[in-house]
């Protein structure tokens, strides 16, 4: 859907600035890069699900020829395990840890040492040769296991109510009194919901290249979603200040939360300046399945009541999500995201962080909301059914506006929840008829979004055009909105604003890629940036007409006395400009630090079209539409770019990701061809309906985009299969043996 | 045990490298080649993130030794421009968002640019199952299913005849 | 720092002299495509790997006389396909061979790698052995002939002699009124291993079967010649109960496991489903002939 607008560039298709060189295969990833005297690491995995680590014997790994450093838990920093230490959500006890197995291995997967050598061949030997003493324990993986009363234990400093337990965290919203709330229910659905742990499933797998020099000068390209952690954590985890490391981004494969924490930097900064050599790191897409955060599995339980008339009156949640080896699974998305779409006068929303023995959960597109969303829009389906109403007018009669308490805590500002239900009723894909085995399904979500810290500079080149240097690395397509903002501000031609993202030497601190908040974050400072710039350029004009520079206004890329009154000039163009700058003053440039705030959160309305095999048990997407609140589409391209990726990651987590695991305790299916996400074939269009609610707070009215996207699909999907067979599906994935299962009643 | 030496032509241009026997070709482009255009996600061939043409033929340069280059034509990312001038398809792509972080860019591209070589009137399905082999996890496939489709369209408007070699 | 071998002989008889002598260290390369990821994976570790595409005989089609063919076992999915004729007379055959993997797989992938890598689920097999393939195969001891069916025998192994490799598939004439199919049942719409593939090959005259052979693979060991469904479709105008009956012996005759692909039960279930709808298409396109 073309967005109209009368601006000249904001709202435009324009060519992303990184566009040529990634259709020609020379952007620069991580994996691309060389250095010379480079060698290889390689990392040595625990083969064991759950053991205590009484020795390493690292001897005749370091006597192999060709073997220049080894690296284990000895050389990482240690945070004790009593002390939190914060660094944005991570807390460095586990980070130290999850890098490096210390006192205990807790998955198959788990680094246990790291050894840099002059070719991967070399190293791979090397690990083999490293001689690790197991005291193999039990372990437990799934939810159920790992809350049975006699379950091992993961950590014992762990105590939750007063003794040790593999419950790390709980956490509570509270709205009115539930209790009474569902008194007054004249209906009430309550179910049970269970799914799998899915990866965010990035083809580009985990890499780095890291050089450190004898007096610890580090320099690190690597794949990541923020340089600046980059550098935080390889300076905790190794104790190499802050300052003697640049980190720099390389272009980044996806991400989509997983690269927002680091795997192989330090172990590769510590192989390095033990070696003295560069050295490159690359995971395989094994070791990215087996040893990187996937989201959690989970299991939640939601009721809902509502009255006759459709009315909700109380809304229960309870969620359990894994967590993995080391605290830290994205409660707070499901407790506080899940039922946010609605007004409900009573709500009590609970999660509990529940340990395991798989990897340690990593960030994955709105954590948590998805899985909370999938519970609570089916129970808003069944709500529906129950109350014979309109899964959309259900929405309606009860949807969250300007002025509704969310349950999370703060009060909505203007929002556009209500505006994506009336754009999906209105689309004709909704009253579109349906045949054989077809059925059509709806759901909504939300996300908080995330303003944050960001930093951005403004400079005028002597030839006249621009180079904005933004701090936060690229996923989606920032650099082209980046690009559209600068141009449109400052009245000139898109092609002559060059955007490129900075490393931690070269721009100031900007917060994680992530939170849906790079555009959002970026432009505000962009803007700020450039209106300083405009001020000078203003300043300057004024100086050689010898007016106010209040008389003198900034249009179409050149400096134009503000009215007739200011005097009879001729324009003074930004090239005019700035080939005056040296002997009017200097530089013309700006750069502005900010902690950005504002950031409103974001909903979606999803229609799914699907058709069943009932023989064989497939289910098929034929037909989908996304609905969002996008605040201002910026690049309209993008902007649908993030809704078609997250819907297809939706679909595959719906019908077919998941993580198997076998009687060891292992990953069954640590590749892509048994841990299936969509291919090409799987999918429809993904046609997308961008709803422009301006964020008031904002000076392009930007809102969030890239998380909301994943959040409503696996409900649309299973509400679909629903509608289409008359049975309803409370696990994921809604596989072929699955579907059969239900069908057949054997669930 | 030695290097083998390998005499191949790739883009066009002769070309010569040293590898072990069982390096892929991947290895070998990535490595002594620096042609770092075809990517690694996943050395098996299941995401075709390394996909090239050998001689007439789409294939994963992961699931080929670097050996079996020999005395054979390789096309890879890196040649389907010429100069300055990218291939309709490029553009295309450019022009419609059909990418996002890139990474599966270089081949999809080798890919599609396979497809309409061998078919220049592709339906969508024909497409999709095509390119069931290049996963991407950024776009959800749909824009780039329409820049192969338009492209396809224009190149049969205009009788333009590209090559990767 | 490796020991291994390449070796690309321009003749069978080098071929087979050079495979022979390094015994249980050396692996035959096709298309690779199953071989190389083995390598990767570290499951095969090979000293010494024969390339056998060079060998005409290996890579080349003929159409034998009265009208059947000789595949080379090299031969790839993709080059299959493009063959004028092939397709025509032995659809299901074709199509089974270009199930195996993605467009890039199908450039190299080959029916003879496929059968000698004997994973249990391999696309090719169940059409191969519906069709009553022979495979011609070379060794020290010189060259014989076997039904196809009986070279897997279990999952990664066959019932080659050391030394031999196989060197081509030859699929008979074909009798008017014929027709084969093969579908798979696979979760996603491609580039999954199949759950269970099901291959039919049947002849009709005046709609009375007369002939039939079904293959079915991912439910056992090796891929099975069932000839209890089979002959169920032998004399009958393949009406519902008779393809029920069918089914019914093809899920008899499963002995899946449960795996990360599929269980036993469902297995089970979708072999009968699979048969009733391979058996209609074959059905169908017998009677276009």
């Amino acid at each position: 859907m073309n967005v109209v607008t009368n601006n000249k560039w904001i709202g435009q298709r324009t060519i992303r600035p990184d566009g040529v060189d990634k259709v020609t295969g020379r952007a620069a990833f991580a994996a691309d890069t060389t250095m010379p005297g480079m060698i290889w690491g390689k990392v040595l995995r625990s083969p064991h699900p759950h053991a205590r680590i009484k020795g390493i014997n690292t001897a005749k790994a370091e006597a192999l020829p060709g073997v220049k450093a080894v690296v284990t838990a000895k050389d990482i920093v240690n945070f004790p395990v009593d002390k939190s230490v914060m660094l944005g959500i991570q807390d460095m006890r586990w980070m130290c840890r999850n890098v490096m197995a210390r006192e205990k291995a807790l998955f198959p997967g788990h680094p246990v040492a790291a050894v840099a050598a002059t070719t991967e061949a070399i190293a791979a030997k090397a690990c083999e040769l490293i001689e690790v003493d197991y005291e193999v324990l039990p372990w437990a993986i799934e939810i159920d296991d790992a809350l049975k009363p006699d379950a091992p234990i993961l950590h014992e400093f762990n105590k939750f109510e007063g003794k040790p337990s593999n419950i790390a965290g709980k956490l509570e919203v509270k709205k009115g009194d539930i209790a009474e709330g569902f008194k007054q229910a004249e209906v009430v659905i309550e179910r049970t919901f269970t799914t799998r742990p899915v990866h965010q499933g990035y083809i580009e797998p985990h890499a780095c290249l890291i050089s450190v020099a004898a007096d610890n000068k580090t320099t690190i390209w690597s794949s990541s979603q923020g340089q600046f952690m980059v550098r935080a954590m390889t300076a905790y985890l190794t104790g190499i200040p802050q300052s003697d490391i640049r980190a720099i981004p390389a272009e980044i494969g996806g991400g989509f939360g997983g690269k927002t924490i680091v795997y192989l930097e330090p172990l590769a900064t510590l192989l390095a300046k033990k070696s003295g050599r560069p050295v490159k790191m690359v995971m395989t897409r094994e070791e990215v399945m087996r040893a990187t955060g996937p989201t959690s599995g989970s299991k939640s339980m939601v009721k809902i009541g509502a009255k006759k008339d459709g009315t909700i009156v109380a809304a229960q949640g309870t969620f359990y999500l894994q967590a993995g080896a080391l605290p830290g699974s994205p409660i707070r998305g499901a407790v506080g995201c899940s039922f946010s779409p609605y007004d409900i006068p009573n709500v009590l929303s609970v999660g509990y962080d529940v340990l395991s023995n798989r990897s340690k959960v990593a960030a994955y597109r709105a954590p948590g909301a998805p899985i909370g969303a999938f519970a609570v829009e089916c129970v808003m389906d069944e709500l529906a059914q129950a109350l014979k109403m309109d899964p959309l007018e259900l929405r309606l009669k009860n949807a969250a506006k300007q002025g509704t308490k969310a349950a999370h805590g703060p009060v909505f500002p203007r929002i556009g929840y209500v505006e994506t239900l009336e754009a999906a009723k209105a689309h004709p894909h909704y009253s579109a008829p349906l045949g054989k085995l077809q059925g059509r399904g709806v759901a909504s979500g939300f996300w908080f979004n995330a303003g944050g810290e960001s930093s951005a500079q403004v400079n005028i080149t002597e030839d006249g055009n621009v180079v904005v240097t933004t701090g936060h690395p690229d996923i989606g397509g920032s650099r082209a909105a980046i690009a559209n903002v600068c141009a449109e501000l400052l009245g000139i031609d898109y092609r002559r604003v060059s955007v490129l993202i900075g490393d931690t030497a070269t721009v100031g601190f900007s917060n994680l890629t992530g939170g849906s908040r790079v555009l959002f974050a970026s432009a505000m400072v962009v803007t700020q940036s450039a209106e300083k710039v405009i001020t000078t350029l203003r300043e300057r004009a004024a100086k050689i007409w010898e007016i106010d520079p209040e008389a003198v206004k900034w249009e179409n890329g050149a400096a134009h006395p503000a009215s007739p009154n200011a005097g009879q000039f001729e324009p003074l163009t930004l090239a005019e400009l700035a080939a005056k700058a040296p002997s009017m003053g200097g530089p013309i440039g700006a750069g502005v630090q900010l902690n950005t705030e504002g950031a409103e959160g974001g909903f979606g309305t999803h229609i799914c079209d699907v058709e069943v095999d009932t023989e064989l048990g497939i289910a098929r997407v034929i037909r989908y539409t996304a609905v969002q609140d996008v605040g201002r589409a910026v690049h309209p391209g993008y902007v649908e770019g993030q809704m078609q990726g997250g819907v297809a990651q939706g679909i595959g987590w719906a019908l077919n990701e998941e993580y198997i695991y076998n009687r060891d305790g292992k990953v069954d299916n640590p590749g892509f061809l048994d841990y299936r996400m969509p291919v090409c074939s799987d999918l429809p269009m993904i046609d997308t309906v961008m709803v422009e609610v301006p964020n008031p707070k904002h000076p392009q009215g930007v809102k969030g985009v890239g998380e909301v996207p994943l959040v409503p699909v696996m409900a649309a999907v299973a509400n679909a299969i629903h509608n289409a067979l008359g049975k309803r599906f409370y696990s994921l994935p809604m596989s072929p043996p699955k579907v059969l299962e239900v069908l057949e009643g054997r669930e | 045990m030695a290097k083998l030496h390998v005499s191949t032509t790739i883009n066009g241009e002769p070309m010569e490298f040293l590898c072990e026997p069982n390096d892929t070709m991947l290895d070998a482009l990535r490595g002594p080649l620096a042609l770092t255009g075809s990517k690694e996600g996943c050395a098996s061939g299941d995401c075709g993130a390394c996909s090239i043409m050998l001689d007439d033929r789409l294939v994963c340069s992961c699931l080929m030794l670097a050996a079996e280059a020999e005395g054979h034509d390789l096309g890879t990312i890196e040649g389907m421009a010429h100069g300055e001038r990218l291939h309709p398809l490029q553009q295309k792509f450019l022009e419609m968002a059909a990418l996002q972080c890139g990474i599966c860019t270089s081949g999809m591209l080798v890919a599609s640019e396979a497809l309409l070589r061998k078919n220049p009137r592709p339906s969508e399905e024909q497409v999709r199952f095509w390119l069931a082999g290049n996963l991407c996890r950024c776009t959800g496939y749909d824009k780039i299913v329409r820049a192969v489709l338009e492209t396809a369209a224009e190149m049969r408007e205009q009788g333009i005849k590209e090559s990767v070699q | 720092m490796t020991d291994i071998q390449y070796l690309s002989p321009a003749t069978l008889d080098e071929a087979v002299s050079a495979f022979a002598a390094a015994g249980s260290a050396a692996r035959i390369l096709a298309g690779g495509t199953d071989l190389l990821v083995q390598m990767r994976a570290g499951s095969v570790k090979p000293g010494v790997i024969v390339d056998i595409k060079k060998i005409s005989e290996m890579t080349t089609i003929e159409e034998t006389a009265g009208g059947g063919f000789r595949i080379g076992a090299a031969v790839p999915g993709a080059v299959l396909a493009e063959h004028p004729r092939f397709g025509k007379i032995w659809p299901g055959v074709l199509e089974a061979v270009n199930l195996i993997g993605s467009t890039q797989v199908q450039g190299r992938a080959s029916a003879g790698g496929n059968l000698c890598n004997s994973s249990p689920a391999a696309d090719s097999v169940p059409a191969m052995i519906a069709a009553g393939a022979i495979v011609t195969v070379a060794g020290p001891s010189g060259r014989r002939e076997m039904p196809v069916e009986q070279v897997p025998a279990g999952p990664g192994r066959t019932n080659l002699k050391p030394g031999e490799i196989l060197v081509s598939f030859t699929l008979p004439p074909r009798p008017h009124g014929s027709g084969d199919a093969y579908l798979r049942m696979i979760p996603r719409t491609e580039m999954d291993i199949a759950v269970v593939g099901c291959g039919v090959s049947l002849t009709l005259k005046d709609g009375v079967c007369t002939a039939a052979r079904v293959g079915l693979g991912a439910v056992a060991p090796t891929v099975l010649l069932v000839e209890a469904a089979a002959k169920a479709l032998v004399g009958s105008k393949l009406d519902d109960a008779v393809l029920n009956a069918a089914a019914a012996a093809c899920s008899a005759a499963c002995r899946p496991i449960d795996d990360k692909r599929g269980t036993i039960a469902y297995r089970t279930k979708i072999a009968g489903v699979l048969l009733k709808r391979t058996a209609k298409i074959a059905a169908q396109r017998a009677g276009g002939n």
